[in-house]
């Protein structure tokens, strides 16, 4: 039983305290009251005891507010590729800040005992962190440097599920050890139980659905993570696994989530076990559920929604540990994923409902069986299309997620650069989609050495087709297909699409013409006038355009 | 720092989080979400708490247990948006 008299940290509220004393004698000396008022708000440890961070000591908190707000910074780096290698560092010193905060508020402390008289740092215990670090940091470094681009989905997946389960991990640990997080509050008795009711202290309510919300948040992003990471790495069928009234099921256990995290809030000391235990085995149930109905097309905004989910967990747990780095973390994090989810469904024309509803994917394999008859259509070799691309003065390349899968992403920069030699304008078009993650693409180009200035996203460049020679598709299809504006039947309608149709002249690299998008949709671009497919291996077919232009 | 202070700070954090997100570029929307999963291993805050605590055997192994998932990420993270960043290059002007 945890009691106060044999603890380590048992004179933490006492030195607390003391603190508080000693800055309040500074701000005595010369700060004005106003500067005293707020800096009371930061010590006012009687409320501190609801939400945990009792033994937190001001410096400490400040130190994390820096480090909140070098995230903050991190972030806004990313607003232009040139500063935002700085903004990156912004964020290594933010967790720097953080971590170093954290190891000296919470020193491992040996207060000696029979045996051994020794009063100070637990050294083993540091050792024992620094070793769990310098695990994750080689793991971690090791992935880092060996993974493919093209993977990038997949490791984002992975890297969520372990944010998701060290949320679990903590929130258990707080649980279990409400005292080294400063959770405890007197005991006032339930009714059923007397005051003094076992232990005279408990966890505080707050601090219960706090703990719960991480706990729940954290093991559904862990087991969806992990089923996101299996459908995009091919582990498991992209296809969508529909169970029978699915959305009860679902429904009925995000309910019981709720009704666990409330009654395992209110829950006497004793009885909270079993609660917790359930609390956790359905969340990571509900987890798995929710994302295996969804479909390999819908990745793009599962990860993203699930990157949101890691920023919430967090989130949760800064409440619980009343921790502000924890807390702006977890807001940024939140938003930046609900926000890119929303700009994936708006690319693809999808309600956010309907894609966590799930099942894209299933009903349209079955429009795709029952196509029409053969159309006519033209098909043209390699030094047609060098010759017809050395004519033109504008040619717009669109690439789609084929290409990458292909590996031609280096065979058509070289070709963008002998195209440029002979004063040919040469300017990318990405689709929001064209990746399998939000910017996937621009990252394939980026590492082919496209110049990022060369490279448009759809609203930037969509008016120029008008004026450009040549449209070069090359392994995308659904972001082109005219059908998405004009057919009100094609599931793809509404989703903005780049106009090709426009185009003096298309090139359509396609393997053959067969198989079609991941929407499972034909594309009247094929069959167009002006269109002339290459039909070939994406690579191939491009380093054969290369040769023909270097004759 | 009481419930409403926590809130006011995760509120304000939620606005700014939405504005500096829009302003981010979509061409770094792939650095974005691989530096965002970096920073919320700040839950590392956590993990290392319940590590420093040798009272309770149980949570303290949870928590180092903790600190290596949460290090590959941050590790990983951070490194793995550098190797991003580092290949966007612009236009070498002739």
């Amino acid at each position: 039983m945890l009691s106060f008299a044999t603890s380590d940290k048992a004179v933490a509220p006492a030195q607390a305290g003391a603190n508080h004393g000693h800055v309040a004698r500074l701000i005595g000396r010369g700060w004005t009251p106003a500067c005293a008022g707020v800096t009371a708000l930061f010590l006012a440890s009687p409320a501190a005891a609801s939400t945990g961070g009792a033994a937190t000591p001001a410096w400490a908190m400040l130190a994390y507010l820096v480090s909140g707000v070098f995230f903050i910074l991190a972030l806004r780096g990313l607003s232009s590729p040139s500063s935002s290698r700085a903004g990156n560092r912004f964020g290594m010193v933010g967790m720097l800040i953080a971590v170093g905060t954290t190891l000296a508020t919470h020193m491992p402390w040996k207060t000696g005992d029979a045996e051994n008289s020794y009063v100070g740092p637990d050294l083993f215990g540091l050792g024992e962190i620094m070793a769990a670090i310098a695990i994750g940091a080689v793991i971690g470094v090791t992935i880092a440097r060996r993974i493919d681009m093209r993977q990038m989905p997949e490791l984002v997946a992975a890297f969520h599920s372990l944010v998701g389960l060290a949320a679990v991990l903590v929130g258990w640990a707080a649980y279990l050890n409400p005292e080294g997080f400063g959770l405890l509050v007197p005991f006032v008795g339930d009714g059923l139980h007397p005051a003094n009711f076992e232990d005279r202290m408990m966890i505080s309510p707050v601090s219960k659905i706090e703990m719960g919300l991480g706990i729940a948040i954290g093991a559904i992003t862990f087991s969806g993570s992990i089923i996101a990471f299996a459908k995009l790495s091919g582990k498991m069928s992209g296809a969508p696994i529909l169970l029978p009234a699915r959305h009860v099921i679902n429904l009925g256990t995000l309910i019981a989530i709720i009704v666990l995290t409330g009654l395992f809030a209110m829950a006497a000391p004793g009885a909270t076990l079993p609660l917790i235990v359930a609390l956790t085995v359905l969340a990571f149930a509900i987890g798995f559920l929710l994302i295996i109905p969804i479909g390999g097309a819908d990745m793009p905004v599962v990860v993203s929604m699930l990157n949101s989910y890691s920023g919430w967990a967090a989130a949760a747990m800064g409440f619980t540990l009343g921790n502000s780095a924890m807390i702006i973390t977890g807001a940024l994090v939140g938003s930046s994923g609900a926000i890119l989810s929303y700009i994936m469904c708006k690319a693809m024309n999808r309600s956010f409902i309907s894609v966590i509803a799930g099942g894209f994917g299933a009903e349209s394999g079955a429009t795709a069986s029952g196509g029409g008859e053969q159309r006519p259509y033209k098909t043209g070799s390699a030094e047609d299309a060098a010759f017809m691309l050395e004519q033109a003065e504008k040619v717009i390349v669109i690439p789609g997620y084929g290409m990458a899968v292909a590996q031609a992403q280096h065979a058509l920069r070289e070709m963008g650069d002998l195209l440029k030699a002979k004063g040919v304008e040469v300017k990318y078009a990405i689709h929001p989609v064209a990746g399998r993650m939000p910017g996937h693409m621009n990252v394939l180009l980026a590492e082919a050495n496209v110049p990022y200035d060369e490279v448009f996203e759809l609203e930037d460049i969509n008016s120029e087709f008008a004026q450009c020679d040549v449209a070069f598709i090359i392994g995308a299809n659904d972001v082109v297909n005219p059908a998405a504006k004009t057919d009100k039947t094609s599931p793809i309608y509404g989703m903005p699409v780049f106009d090709v149709d426009k185009a003096k002249q298309v090139f359509f690299i396609k393997r053959s013409m067969g198989g079609v998008g991941y929407a499972g949709v034909d594309n009247d671009v094929f069959y167009m006038d002006q269109t002339m497919m290459l039909l070939a291996d994406a690579k191939k077919m491009v380093e054969d355009i290369v040769k023909a232009l270097g004759h | 720092m009481d419930f409403i202070s926590i809130l006011s700070i995760f509120v304000l954090a939620c606005f700014v989080g939405y504005y500096v997100v829009w302003s981010v570029t979509p061409a770094l929307h792939t650095p974005l979400m691989a530096v965002t999963n970096a920073i919320s291993s700040v839950i590392i805050v956590g993990a290392l708490i319940a590590a420093a605590a040798a009272n309770v055997p149980g949570a303290k192994w949870l928590g180092l247990l903790g600190i290596v998932l949460a290090s590959v990420n941050i590790f990983g993270g951070f490194a793995v948006t550098a190797r991003m960043l580092a290949m966007y290059k612009k236009k070498e002007t002739k």
